[in-house]
């Protein structure tokens, strides 16, 4: 038998010797023992294709070929890659815009190396035969197929300095595109203690421990931690009032995956364990699942004090709805029903704890880093200031990784080893107990006028809130707010309730149940519009928001409502594709092309409620203007857009600028990555900031205030014959000779029990068109064509304004076509699906700049906005393509089939 | 055993003698079902074995090394009958799968959604198994036995995949129905090889995966095409006997659509080969 103690293989280039056991991962030899972390796992399946290495040239899943696998070999990773070619794909990934998050990054750039070794010019299709096993969640893929097929072509270089509406290439793409980046499983010190969760097998179950201090007694196992071990109150959340999801459970869990226990330990001895042999006990208890099921008095009630397991609602109304409704010539109402959706970045959560001075130490992917060090304060019984967070680079986030996931585990551990404890959770452990966007169950109606105005909207949504909270009471205020979408309704009436169920906490996903409400309304707008014989764009320009008319919660605002302009940029796309679409239909045969339109708003910022976001800036005495920049950037590029509203602010380039944190001990805190507030919040708070240290400079030599600020070697020189002398002045104990904190807070007010009131100081606008193909015989739908037009207010940097907009046409893409968790049943990456590199069809962004009075340099929120109109736009294009309305998403080929055949198609 | 990697075909037979280890080739479906623990079990890896990796062909046909992978049999220069192959071959998985995955694998693994089954069921192929006691062969439709089962004996491996000599007229075509371009599992798959003259269908294979335990061959359907003109075909496809299908629910789709839709498969494939 040939059994050698070492694999040796050639490692970009090196001669490498292996000590793992032959069986192992390839990945996780890759990464853990000979250090090459740009290899990245991300579901140990085969499924996304993040740890694509090159084996002998040819791309493979690292996690599917044995150590023993590589012996003799060549295994390249992206830092091993061809330097030619290595140096063309990272120059036009970064010119593209190809990398948001990055954790995808490596594997995409590995693909194409090997692409472009055997075809140095490829086209889009070859592109996506190449890429098509590497699953992106944040880009929306057009980007990453440009960027490879732009390296066989001359590639044009963006010459722009970096002020506020240059789209300059984002500045830490580096890193993300040689491989350098560190996610939240790539800090771990070496020789760091495991954390492994002990989880409820059942979506509800009582349970008894065993002997504990057996496990403890296993040799390697430094701690067993249950909720006896919980220092302070063993319970989180996110919304006040709403703290309800024990870090473990006490007597009975409420969904699968709850955790019960937690094993601390050497990472061999962990990686050895099975969780079979854990000492526990476990009882099924009768479980409630759906929405409408769980709000009858005789199935278990999940939480005491929500009668019919109500958690909350939310109510918006104004003026009559019944007499609006009476008023119209035609009401038409519909029922619609959407999925749990998975966020399902490519990054599982991840990161690792270590006490340093007495301080709990986290490093953790995170879109909030104060709220989770405010969160865990009270589960550890610890001051916020006990705990330093600091953000790791975070690999896609869109809302789940606001909630605690790791971090409890991670920083008790650390607590009670006194080591250092990391942990990842495995994709399985990741879908199973991260927050999900709330499954809706919509019954919406609708009354008009045959002159084509609205008169009423009804709405009633039950959102499956799962097991506990989270943003759950967000959604439901969120919902009825937005659930007009950006019209005008004269009468209105929106209720929503969040509902507990057995299943998985849903939570903060990208909209936070406007996706879910614009699917019915927007549908429901087209069947209005076609009852009274008017063209759907038409109908939704004539009812659309304007300056100076109200909201349905009666907000007015005098400026910046881009609607109209959202509606009439697709006008030309409208009309042209109306006209071939219709000539393709008439060629007899099963498939049938159809064209869609969608319009959607969403206020940036939290719901009448404080959200300040704060700035720090200083200046060195050698110059260096340093940006405390506390906005996590989780790939849609707060690192950036932040950057160059400062440095226009402060009168220098965004390169001029050194960037630091974020870090709960040296920046501020500039709020939660969520709610489309960075741009909108932090920004004006950079700004704010950047305004307030300029006008310290200029004051220092009376400089005119226009003055242009050169910054140099310890020395400011300003334009008008003045200098400033850096290195004379008095260092303070931050390292600054000057320096400004600046907070900002959007102006909002208290909505009444109708939800009146001003809930946002700025809303963001935009419409979508969407071409589809629908296969009639076998129920599919291929999206052809995206134009979408989105009101940005200003956009401080159109490549990554579109960055976000490709992205979020790609989830509302999965959402309105594939997209549907399960709780228990579709937990990996293959019975999940999101769409691949194959599915997304190209996109046109049409930037629209209707300023707003309240956003930095006019500028509104973006993040959210994105994928708002996709799905009902999707949806409306195959009615136009086939005449059938699909109400239930996502519509899999056999919902659509069952829908046409109902319809008479054979 | 540990983790065994023999260069000699009788290195392999006599360790599956004596033990009884995971036999791993590509690892593609293999180390997705092995979760988070770390892997210890006795492994026989068979990628190093020495001709086990080769497409050839002689006077009985072509024979599929067992350690062939899926990119193996895309450049491998075939007759028009494999193109049914072929196209599986391409829409397995990914380019990353494709490079790792084996054939044969495939078929050890028996997903009642096999890539391979199908069109290798248009082909008769057969499945050439070698122990220390010698070399038996089996007809494919009997070396799969149901979901995740085959008949393949402790002692026994794997070595190839013998598929008998073919026209070089016969024509051939597959098409994999999914929720998404790549990285998908099959609602349903149909395969099709037939002989085509002057628009007369003859000797007509069609099988259909993902839509029973084992893809199965529609035989009957088979013989009522046989003299067909392609552009008859409808009526005799709507008309056809599809009971030895038993498709289920799953996430992907339900068992009532599975159903409904073979039929304007079996069609369209059956008129892709034949218009080739």
């Amino acid at each position: 038998m040939n059994k050698s103690s070492q694999i040796e293989f050639t490692l970009n280039g090196r001669a490498v010797q292996s000590t793992s056991a032959r069986q192992t991962r390839l990945s996780v030899v890759l990464r853990e023992e000979l250090g090459a972390k740009d290899v990245k796992i991300g579901c140990n399946a085969g499924d996304c294709g993040a740890c694509t290495v090159l084996i002998d040239g040819a791309p493979v899943c690292a996690c599917l070929t044995s150590n023993a696998q590589a012996a003799g070999r060549n295994v390249q990773t992206l830092q091993g890659v061809a330097p030619d070619i290595l140096a063309d794909l990272q120059k036009s990934f970064t010119a593209h815009q190809a990398a948001q998050c990055g954790i995808c990054t490596p594997a995409m750039i590995v693909s194409a190396a090997a692409l472009l070794a055997e075809n140095p010019k490829p086209n889009s299709e070859q592109v996506q035969d190449a890429l098509g096993g590497v699953l992106c969640r944040c880009t929306g893929y057009r980007k990453i197929i440009h960027a490879v097929v732009a390296v066989g072509e001359n590639q044009s270089v963006i010459a722009a300095k970096g002020s506020v509406g240059d789209p300059i290439a984002r500045l830490d793409a580096l890193p993300k595109v040689d491989g350098t980046e560190l996610f939240g499983d790539d800090v771990a010190p070496v020789g760091a203690l495991v954390a492994l969760v002990i989880r409820s097998p059942f979506p509800r179950a009582a349970f008894e421990f065993g002997d504990l201090d057996s496990v403890r007694a296993i040799e390697g196992i430094e701690a067993v931690l249950t909720a006896q071990d919980v220092p302070g109150v063993n319970l989180f959340g996110t919304i006040p009032g709403f703290i309800d999801q024990p870090m473990f459970s006490e007597t009975e869990t409420r969904f699968k995956g709850e955790a019960v226990a937690a094993i601390i330990g050497d990472a061999d001895v962990i990686s050895s364990y099975d969780i079979t042999d854990f000492a526990i006990n476990w009882t099924e208890l009768p479980s409630v699942q759906d929405v409408s099921e769980a709000q009858n008095s005789n199935v278990a009630q999940i939480h005491e004090g929500h009668d019919n397991n109500v958690m909350c609602g939310g109510f918006v109304a104004h003026s009559d709805i019944d007499a609006g409704l009476a008023d119209a010539d035609i009401v038409l109402s519909a029922e619609f029903e959407t999925s749990f959706v998975e966020h399902a970045y490519i990054e599982p959560e991840a990161g690792f704890a270590e006490m340093v001075d007495g301080r709990v130490h986290l490093h953790v992917c995170t879109q909030a880093p104060v709220m989770n060090q405010e969160a865990l304060a009270g589960l550890l019984a610890l001051e916020n200031n006990d705990i330093r967070i600091v953000p790791t680079a975070v690999g896609g986030g869109f809302g789940s990784k606001l909630d605690l996931t790791v971090h409890p585990y991670l920083a008790l551990g650390a607590m009670v080893t006194g080591r250092p404890v990391r942990m990842a959770y495995s994709r399985v452990e990741s879908m199973a107990t991260s927050t999900k966007r709330h499954p809706g169950r919509i019954t919406i109606k609708g009354g008009v006028r045959k002159d084509g105005r609205l008169t009423g909207l009804r709405f009633d949504g039950d959102f499956n809130t799962g097991a506990y909270a989270s943003w759950g009471p967000t959604v439901a205020n969120r919902v009825p707010l937005h659930a007009s979408g950006p019209y005008s309704i004269p009468n209105y009436r929106a209720q929503s309730k969040g509902i507990y169920t057995n299943c998985p906490p849903a939570g903060a996903f990208r909209g936070f149940g406007v996706p879910q409400s614009a699917i019915a309304q927007e549908t429901l707008f087209d069947e209005l519009a076609a009852a009274i014989g008017m063209d759907a764009l038409d109908f939704r320009m004539l009812n659309a928001l304007d300056n100076g008319v109200a909201t349905v919660s009666g907000q007015v605002f005098e400026q910046g409502v881009g609607v109209k302009a959202c509606l009439e940029a697709l006008r030309e796309a409208w009309v042209a594709e109306q006209l071939e679409c219709r000539t393709f239909n008439d060629i007899e045969g099963h498939l049938k092309r159809g064209v869609g339109l969608a319009a959607g708003w969403y206020g940036c910022g939290n719901t009448s409620m404080a959200n300040p976001s704060t700035i720090k800036c200083g200046l060195r005495s050698d110059g260096t203007l340093v940006l405390h920049q506390g906005a996590v950037d989780i790939g849609q590029g707060s690192n950036t857009v932040i950057t160059q509203i400062f440095a226009q602010a402060f009168g220098v380039r965004p390169d001029q600028v050194s960037i630091v944190g974020p870090d709960t001990d040296i920046t501020p805190d500039a709020g939660k990555t969520s709610a489309s507030r960075q741009t909108f919040v932090t920004g004006n708070a950079a700004k704010l900031s950047a305004e307030s240290l300029r006008r310290q400079v200029l004051e220092l030599v009376n400089a005119a205030e226009d003055a242009e600020i050169i910054l140099g070697n310890t020395v400011i020189t300003l334009s008008g014959g003045h200098s400033i002398d850096l290195a004379r002045m008095d260092t303070g104990a931050d390292g600054y000779v000057m320096r400004a904190v600046a907070s900002y807070d959007p102006p909002t007010a208290p909505l009444d029990e109708n939800g009146q009131g001003v809930p946002y100081a700025q809303f963001g606008y935009a419409a979508h068109l969407a071409v589809v193909e629908v296969d009639t015989q076998l129920g599919t739908i291929k999206p052809l064509r995206f134009v979408a037009a989105h009101d940005v207010g200003q956009a401080i940097n159109p490549l990554l304004v579109e960055g976000q907009v490709q992205g979020g046409v790609a989830q509302g893409l999965g959402m309105a076509l594939m997209e549907e968790f399960i709780p228990g049943r579709t937990e990996n990456l293959h019975d999940y699906l999101i769409p691949t590199i194959g599915d997304v069809p190209p996109i046109e962004t049409l930037i629209i700049e209707e300023p707003d009075a309240h956003g930095p340099y006019g500028a509104k929120g973006l993040g959210e906005h994105a994928l708002i109109p996709t799905a009902p736009a999707i949806l409306n294009a195959v009615h136009f393509a086939t005449g059938v309305r699909l109400r239930h998403v996502p519509a899999l080929p056999h919902r659509v089939r069952a829908a046409l055949k109902e319809a008479g198609y054979a | 055993m540990d983790y065994f990697t023999p260069t000699r075909l009788q290195d392999a037979l006599t360790a599956l003698g004596s033990g009884a280890p995971s036999i791993i080739a590509g690892g593609t479906d293999w180390y997705p079902v092995q979760g988070e623990k770390s892997i210890r079990c006795d492994m026989l890896d068979i990628t190093r074995i020495e001709g086990l990796r080769c497409i050839s062909r002689d006077a009985q046909g072509l024979r599929i090394g067992a350690a062939s992978t899926w990119t193996d049999i895309i450049k491998a220069d075939l007759p028009p009958a494999f193109k049914g192959l072929k196209t599986a071959a391409r829409e397995v998985g990914s380019v990353q799968i494709q490079n790792a995955g084996t054939i044969a694998g495939n078929l050890c693994n028996a997903s009642p959604a096999a890539d391979g089954v199908p069109p290798l069921l248009t082909l008769n192929a057969q499945v050439e198994l070698e122990s220390s006691n010698g070399i038996r062969v089996l007809p494919l439709s009997d070396f799969i036995t149901g979901v995740r089962q085959i008949a393949r004996k402790a002692d026994e491996l794997v070595t190839a995949i013998l598929i008998p000599d073919l026209s070089e007229t016969r024509r051939s075509s597959f098409v994999k129905l999914g929720a998404r371009k790549y990285l998908v599992i099959s609602i349903a798959m149909v395969a099709v090889t037939c002989e085509v003259t002057d628009g007369v269908l003859s000797d007509v294979h069609i099988a259909v995966g993902s839509c029973s335990p084992v893809a199965q061959r529609l035989t009957g359907l088979e013989a009522a095409l046989e003299g067909l003109r392609v552009s008859d075909v409808e009526t005799v496809i709507a008309k056809a006997d599809l009971s030895r299908l038993s498709p289920i629910d799953d996430v992907r789709g339900s068992g009532e659509y599975r159903f409904d839709v073979v039929a304007s498969l079996i069609k369209r494939v059956l008129e892709e080969a034949a218009h080739e």
